[in-house]
């Protein structure tokens, strides 16, 4: 269990980020005000030296920086991989990242790395697997993580309780902070028949610190219904700005990242959904000063 | 009806086998085509991770048949590791065991090259001596000197000719290669991996003093193995390769 945020170097501003992208260090560089802050892939930066780490290091004087775990497998059944926890511990140790965020997924089985967020039931069991696993986290790592929400494609049969009841139940126990991804939320609530607006009434969002969105694919299952896939290929979509602008009416600004991991496209073309995510950011917050 | 992470992890891999039971849709129908997108995830980002990483035997291979044999490949040796920067360790020998293959026995060095470039690249930085600091030296003290390399070098002994297949699907107007052997020394200069072709009496002079020799029983194994070889070429090549780090006198 831990109390609180600790203190962070740099901290992420109320405004649009950007996923890092090795092509985009130019652009990004040369025009510095563009972003507010960048997240990276934290499984990117694990090797010993070289190219990638020196551009970290090098971004990292100049951005807030929010690093993001999807390699950890929190919702496996098995124990954490130590030796990954670690290397996570000393890339905290030097990055020093003002955000740390991790999946409700598992990606690891049997010393198998699957290199998907996978879903898990969401029952007692699985909460208290998770509750221990958050809590190792955070006790190595000497930090406080943000659990995001996944994007899912199928349901357990043995799930007996709702995914916020989980996620509530998770942080309370722990003392984790969220990390809410609207797009997931938009591609789960249309792939399992569900509101969702509701989702979002119903969602903790005082213990969010963070938002994600991103681009998803259009698919159907057997039946011909639209199945949603989180591809992070594609812009944000209408209806999750929609979603995203209605939550942030709720919950006020928060720091927002733009997701774009395939199909990755030109600086200017991210650089423009970041904008769009900052004009949503600045009304939200000239109603909150209100 | 419960679904363990065994019986999922096992249906994800294995396309033949049946959507676990306990997987359904809101309506509680089973989950049939939902379960495809996981396994769909599982494999085309897998394979996303070997183009990057063996771009050459892509080449090589030509797109489809490298998809094939990665597709098999990914689903029989899934990473070991939740940092897909090294994965592939073991496709050098995959590739050697396709009977397809067999008429292509340049392929698994090819792929060790591949590898070696990766692990490179992502080696430690630790900067090399400056050239001119050995001349400096004592040419007494040298001789007893050990030597510390760069994390990023390695050599790599092949019986085709790995350089210069690399290059010729790597660059543009690089020769055609010739078909003969090549050892490949792989160093990281800056950021970028270099390979240069080097004799096996450098080679074994390297792998020598890698091992902890000193400058004189190096060279007196490599002379008798190698009755030609030339010191001066061979630390020249040290220097331009930029992979001494340090001279313990």
């Amino acid at each position: 269990m831990l109390d609180g945020n600790t203190t962070c170097p740099k901290n992420i501003p109320n405004k649009a980020g950007v996923g890092y992208k090795p092509q985009h260090l130019n652009s990004i560089l040369n025009n510095p005000t563009a972003i507010g802050w960048l997240e990276i892939h934290a499984e990117n930066y694990m090797g010993d030296g070289g190219r990638p780490i020196a551009q970290l290091k090098r971004l990292a004087e100049q951005f807030p920086i929010s690093c993001h775990g999807v390699g950890l497998s929190i919702g496996a059944e098995g124990h954490l991989d130590i030796d990954h926890l670690n290397r996570l511990k000393k890339l905290e140790n030097w990055l020093k990242p003002a955000l740390f965020s991790e999946h409700l997924a598992w990606s690891t089985h049997d010393g198998f790395f699957l290199n998907d967020l996978l879903p898990a039931p969401y029952t007692q069991q699985t909460a208290d697997t998770v509750v221990a696993h958050i809590n190792q986290v955070q006790d190595v790592v000497g930090r406080q993580m943000l659990l995001e929400n996944p994007s899912t494609y199928v349901m357990f049969t043995e799930s007996d309780r709702s995914e916020i009841e989980f996620l509530r139940d998770v942080a309370k126990r722990t003392g984790c902070g969220l990390l809410l991804d609207v797009n997931n939320v938009f591609v789960s609530a249309t792939n399992h028949g569900y509101s969702p607006t509701e989702y979002i009434d119903a969602f903790p969002l005082e213990l969010v610190g963070e938002i994600h969105l991103g681009g998803h694919e259009i698919d159907a299952d057997d039946y011909g219904d639209d199945l949603l896939i989180d591809s992070h290929s594609r812009a944000v979509v209408d209806p999750v700005w929609a979603l995203f602008d209605y939550t942030l009416q709720k919950s006020g600004p928060l720091p927002t990242l733009i997701e774009w991991d395939n199909d990755i496209p030109e600086w200017e073309v991210l650089a423009s959904e970041a904008v769009l995510a900052d004009a949503i950011l600045a009304k939200a917050g000239a109603k909150a000063a209100v | 009806m419960n679904v363990d992470q065994h019986e999922f992890t096992a249906a994800l891999l294995n396309p033949d086998q049946a959507t676990p039971k306990g997987l359904i849709d809101s309506s509680g129908r089973p989950a049939g085509k939902r379960f495809d997108v996981y396994r769909n995830n599982v494999v085309f980002s897998l394979l996303e991770a070997m183009r990057t990483a063996f771009p050459v035997i892509e080449k090589l291979l030509g797109q489809e048949l490298f998809h094939a044999i990665s597709g098999d490949f990914v689903r029989k040796h899934p990473p070991r590791l939740p940092i897909l920067m090294f994965y592939g360790a073991e496709f050098p020998k995959f590739l050697a065991a396709v009977e397809l293959l067999a008429k292509s026995p340049y392929l698994p060095d090819v792929a060790r090259l591949e590898l070696a470039r990766r692990v490179a690249y992502h080696a430690a930085d630790v900067p090399a001596i400056n050239p001119e600091a050995l001349g400096e030296i004592d040419p007494e003290q040298l001789m007893g000197a050990r030597f510390q390399f760069a994390p990023a070098l390695h050599i790599l002994t092949s019986d085709h000719p790995i350089i210069d297949l690399w290059n010729f699907n790597m660059i543009e107007d690089a020769p055609v290669p010739e078909p003969s052997g090549q050892i490949a020394l792989i160093s990281r200069p800056a950021f970028d991996p270099h390979m240069a072709a080097i004799g096996a009496d450098t080679a074994l002079f390297l792998t020598l003093l890698i091992d902890g020799q000193d400058l004189t029983s190096a060279l007196e194994a490599t002379a008798q193995a190698h009755p030609g070889f030339d010191l001066s070429a061979a630390l020249g090549i040290m220097l331009q390769t930029e992979i001494i780090t340090k001279i313990d006198l």
